[in-house]
C-alpha cells in the first residue's frame, strides 16, 4: 500500500494513502453494515421528526410559557422570567419553528449521546483498561475539527437530519464519558469501602452509593454534552439538517447579514437556556428545587417529637 | 498471615519467609502486613495498636477481606475468609463482621436513620423492620430522635455516632473498627471511648479496634497486640505491655503513658500479708503484728468480709487494759474495688497511713496497697534499659 511514486516534502519520505485507507475502511463499514444504518436512520429520523412536530405543535407563546415555567421550576423566578423575556424575543424575529427544529435535533442527539455515554463512562470507571482504551478514542472525537465528521456521516445517511443528529451525537459524546468517569471516581472510596464492607453487591454500590454521589459531575457532563450537540446542531446546517443551522448557511450564501444573525442570537437564547436549566438540575438538581419544597410543604413529618435542635 | 502490595506478592512473601527483611523487598512492592498471628476471643475487644505505616489498617481489612490476604488464612466464626468466593464474603460481610471506618463514611445524599438503616437494606430487610431497628441502634448511642437530619447538619462526634450506630444495627458478633475516634476532637474522642466501653459492656460484642493512640488502646483494649513495620511486636493485656515491654520500641511507646489511668487498683495490690478475724482478740492482734512487722491489720470476718483496721497503737493500749475483743478498737477502713484506676485512689491514699484496701462487690477483702506499693507502681518498669529521670525514682 505504501507508494513511493507520489512526491512528498522530504526527500526519502513516502507518501501514506492514509485517506484512502480510511475510505476504504468506510466503505466496507457502509457494504457490510448498511442494516445497521437504515435502522439508525429509521430511528432518528422519526424520533427527531416527531419531537420537531411536537413542538411545533402548540402555539409559540404557550410553548414558551411552559419552558419558563420549567425555569422557574428548576431553579427561581428570576431564570423564569428571563426565559420568557428570551423565548418571546425568539418568536418575535420569526425564529421559533427553526429554534424548535434545532431543540429537537439537539433533545435527540444529546440523549442518544447520553445513554450511550454514561454506561461507558461507568465502566471506565470500574476498569483501568477500559479507561485507557477509550481515552484516545475519546480525543479523536473531540479535537477532530467537526466539519470533519460530516462526511463520513453523508455517506453513511446521505443529507439529512439523520446525519446531522449522528455527526452531532459523535462530536457531544466525550464529556458525557470523561464526566461520568471522573464523577465516579471520585466519590470517596472510604464511603465505597464502607458499602462493600456491609456486604453490598457491585450493583447496589453503583446505585446506592456511586451514581447518587457523582450525580453532580454527571450532570455537569450532561450540561456539556447538551451544549456542545447545540454548537454541532448548528454546524450540521451544513448537512441538511435545516433548523437554525439551515438558516446560518442561507445566510451564508446570500450574505444576508440580517439573517445570519437573528438565526445566530436564537441560537444564543437556546444556548442560555439550556445551560440555565440543565445546571440548576445538577446543582441539587429538582430536590432543591421549588418543585421539591412545594411537595415537602404539603406532606408532614411523620414523626411525633419535635425536631431536635442543634444546640450542641 | 501476610499481605504484600505489588506486581509480584507472592515473591515477596516468599523472600519474606526466607527472612528477607521489608526493606529489603522495597523494589518489588510493599509488605504491609508480615506473619501477624492472633485469636481474638468472643466478647473480647482486642486492639491493634501502630503507627502510620505499621499495617494496622491493612490488617483490618483483611479480616472481612476487603483486601485479600497474600498468605495465610482468617477464620471469622469458623469461615475462612481467605477461601470464599466473593458472594460468600457478601453474606459474611453481612451477617458476621460490620465496621466503623475512621472518616464515618456515612451516605451524605441520605438521612441519618436512612444510614443507620444501611446494613438491613442490604440484608433485604423490609421498610418497617429496618426503620425500627435503626431507630433502636440510633438510640443506643444517644441520636434518638435525630433520624431525620442529614449527616452534614452532624458535628464529627455524632456522626461517628451514625457510624457506630450502623454497625450496631447490623447485628453481627464481630465489629471492627478502623482509627474509628481517631478523627474526633480530645474531649468527644474520650466521650466516644467510654460510650463504647458502656456499650460494650452490654452488648458484649467481639471488637478489633484499630489505633495509633496507645492512651486509647489501654483504655479499651482487653488485649493489645502492639504492630511495627508490618509485625506484631507484642501482644498482651495494657498490664503487661506497661510493665513488660516486649522491646525498646514497646518501651519508647509505653513511657508516654499515663500509667495512672492505665494500671488499676487489682493490678498492683499485694495479698494482705496476715488478717485479723473478728472473732480473736487484741494479744493475737498484737502478736500478728510483731510477727509480720506491721502496724497495721485488716480485720475479715469467716466469709473474708472486710469490717476495718486496727492499728497497733489501740491494739497496745487494748493489751494493756486486758481487753478480750476488738470492739472499739476498730477503725473504718479505705477501700477501693479492684478495677479502679490508680489515679483515683491518690487522694484516699494520701489520708489513710494504713494503706488501701481492695475489695470486690460483696465487700470481701482482695488486696491490700500500701503507700509504697503504689508509688512503686507510679514509677517505670525496672527492666527499662533507657535512662529516664522517671526511673532514677525506681527503688
Amino acid at each position: 500500500m505504501i507508494t513511493t511514486a507520489e512526491e512528498t516534502e522530504g526527500v526519502g519520505v513516502p507518501r501514506l494513502n492514509v485517506g484512502e485507507w480510511i475510505e476504504t475502511g468506510f466503505d466496507w463499514i457502509n457494504d457490510n453494515l448498511g442494516w445497521l444504518f437504515d435502522i439508525i436512520q429509521t430511528v432518528v429520523s422519526t424520533l427527531t421528526g416527531g419531537l420537531d412536530g411536537a413542538l411545533n405543535t402548540p402555539d409559540a407563546l404557550l410553548l414558551a410559557l411552559v419552558f419558563s415555567l420549567l425555569g422557574w421550576l428548576v431553579k427561581d423566578w428570576k431564570l423564569g422570567l428571563l426565559s420568557i423575556v428570551m423565548l418571546v424575543f425568539v418568536i418575535s424575529i420569526d425564529q421559533w419553528e427553526n429554534a424548535m427544529t434545532t431543540l429537537a435535533l439537539v433533545a435527540v442527539a444529546a440523549a442518544i449521546a447520553l445513554v450511550i455515554a454514561i454506561p461507558l463512562g461507568i465502566w471506565a470507571a470500574r476498569s483501568d483498561r477500559v479507561s485507557q482504551t477509550i481515552r484516545p478514542v475519546m480525543d479523536l472525537m473531540q479535537t477532530m475539527p467537526a466539519f470533519v465528521w460530516l462526511v463520513p456521516v453523508v455517506t453513511m445517511f446521505s443529507i439529512g437530519v439523520t446525519s446531522g443528529v449522528v455527526a452531532t451525537i459523535i462530536f457531544a459524546l466525550p464529556p458525557g464519558v470523561r464526566f461520568t468517569e471522573l464523577g465516579i471516581r471520585g466519590v470517596d472510596s472510604e464511603v465505597v469501602e464502607a458499602g462493600h464492607a456491609f456486604g453490598s453487591t457491585p450493583g447496589q454500590i453503583l446505585l446506592r452509593i456511586q451514581l447518587p454521589l457523582a450525580l453532580k459531575t454527571i450532570m455537569a457532563g450532561v450540561n456539556q454534552v447538551i451544549m456542545l450537540a447545540l454548537s454541532m446542531a448548528v454546524i450540521a446546517g451544513l448537512v441538511g439538517a435545516g433548523g437554525l443551522g439551515g438558516e446560518v448557511m442561507r445566510a451564508i450564501g446570500s450574505l444576508d447579514i440580517g439573517l445570519a444573525f437573528e438565526a445566530g442570537l436564537a441560537v444564543v437564547v437556546l444556548a442560555i437556556y439550556l445551560d440555565r436549566v440543565t445546571s440548576a438540575i445538577g446543582h441539587g438538581g429538582m430536590a432543591m428545587g421549588r418543585m421539591s419544597k412545594l411537595l415537602r410543604r404539603g406532606r408532614p413529618r411523620r414523626s411525633p417529637e419535635p425536631v431536635p435542635t442543634n444546640t450542641a | 498471615m501476610f499481605k504484600a502490595f505489588g506486581k509480584r506478592p507472592d515473591e515477596i512473601v516468599r523472600r519474606i519467609k526466607d527472612g528477607a527483611d521489608r526493606e529489603d523487598v522495597k523494589d518489588l512492592g510493599t509488605a504491609a502486613v508480615i506473619d501477624a498471628s492472633f485469636d481474638v476471643q468472643p466478647g473480647e475487644v482486642f486492639v491493634v495498636m501502630g503507627l502510620s505505616g505499621s499495617g494496622k489498617s491493612t490488617l483490618i481489612r483483611m479480616v472481612n477481606g476487603l483486601l485479600p490476604a497474600t498468605s495465610g488464612s482468617i477464620e471469622v466464626g469458623g469461615e475462612d475468609i481467605a477461601r470464599l468466593s466473593a458472594k460468600e464474603l457478601r453474606r459474611v460481610r453481612r451477617e458476621k463482621v460490620s465496621m466503623v471506618f475512621q472518616h464515618f463514611a456515612l451516605l451524605p445524599h441520605r438521612t441519618v436513620g436512612q444510614n443507620a438503616a444501611y446494613a438491613l437494606e442490604v440484608q433485604g430487610l423490609n421498610r418497617s423492620d429496618r426503620e425500627r431497628k435503626a431507630e433502636e441502634a440510633l438510640q443506643m448511642v444517644g441520636l434518638d430522635g435525630w433520624g431525620g437530619s442529614m449527616p452534614d447538619e452532624l458535628s464529627g462526634g455524632m456522626r461517628q455516632r451514625v457510624g457506630l450506630a450502623r454497625a450496631l444495627a447490623a447485628g453481627t458478633d464481630v465489629m471492627l473498627m478502623d482509627e474509628a475516634f481517631s478523627a474526633l476532637d480530645p474531649l468527644i474522642r474520650r466521650e466516644m471511648q467510654d460510650q463504647l466501653v458502656e456499650l460494650q459492656e452490654q452488648l458484649g460484642k467481639t471488637i478489633l479496634f484499630i489505633t495509633h493512640d496507645l492512651n486509647e488502646a489501654m483504655r479499651l483494649g482487653d488485649r493489645i497486640a502492639m504492630m511495627r513495620d508490618g509485625r506484631t511486636v507484642q501482644i498482651g493485656t495494657s498490664e503487661q505491655i506497661l510493665n513488660d515491654p516486649a522491646n525498646d520500641y514497646v518501651a519508647q511507646f509505653v513511657q508516654d503513658v499515663d500509667r495512672t489511668r492505665v494500671l488499676t487498683a487489682g493490678a498492683i495490690m499485694e495479698p494482705p500479708v496476715a488478717v485479723l478475724g473478728t472473732e480473736q482478740g487484741p494479744r493475737t492482734a498484737h502478736k500478728l503484728m510483731r510477727e509480720h512487722q506491721t502496724n497495721v491489720l485488716a480485720v475479715v470476718d469467716r466469709g473474708k468480709k472486710l469490717h476495718g483496721f486496727v492499728h497497733e497503737a489501740a491494739v497496745a493500749a487494748a493489751v494493756a487494759q486486758g481487753t478480750n475483743t476488738l470492739e472499739g478498737l476498730l477503725q473504718p477502713a479505705p477501700s477501693v474495688h479492684a478495677e479502679t484506676p490508680l489515679a483515683e485512689l491518690m487522694t484516699q491514699a494520701a489520708q489513710s497511713e494504713a494503706g488501701l484496701a481492695v475489695i470486690d462487690d460483696a465487700g470481701r477483702l482482695e488486696g491490700i496497697i500500701a503507700r509504697v506499693t503504689l508509688l512503686n507502681a507510679l514509677a517505670e518498669p525496672k527492666h527499662t534499659t533507657h535512662d529516664t529521670p522517671e526511673a532514677v525514682t525506681a527503688p
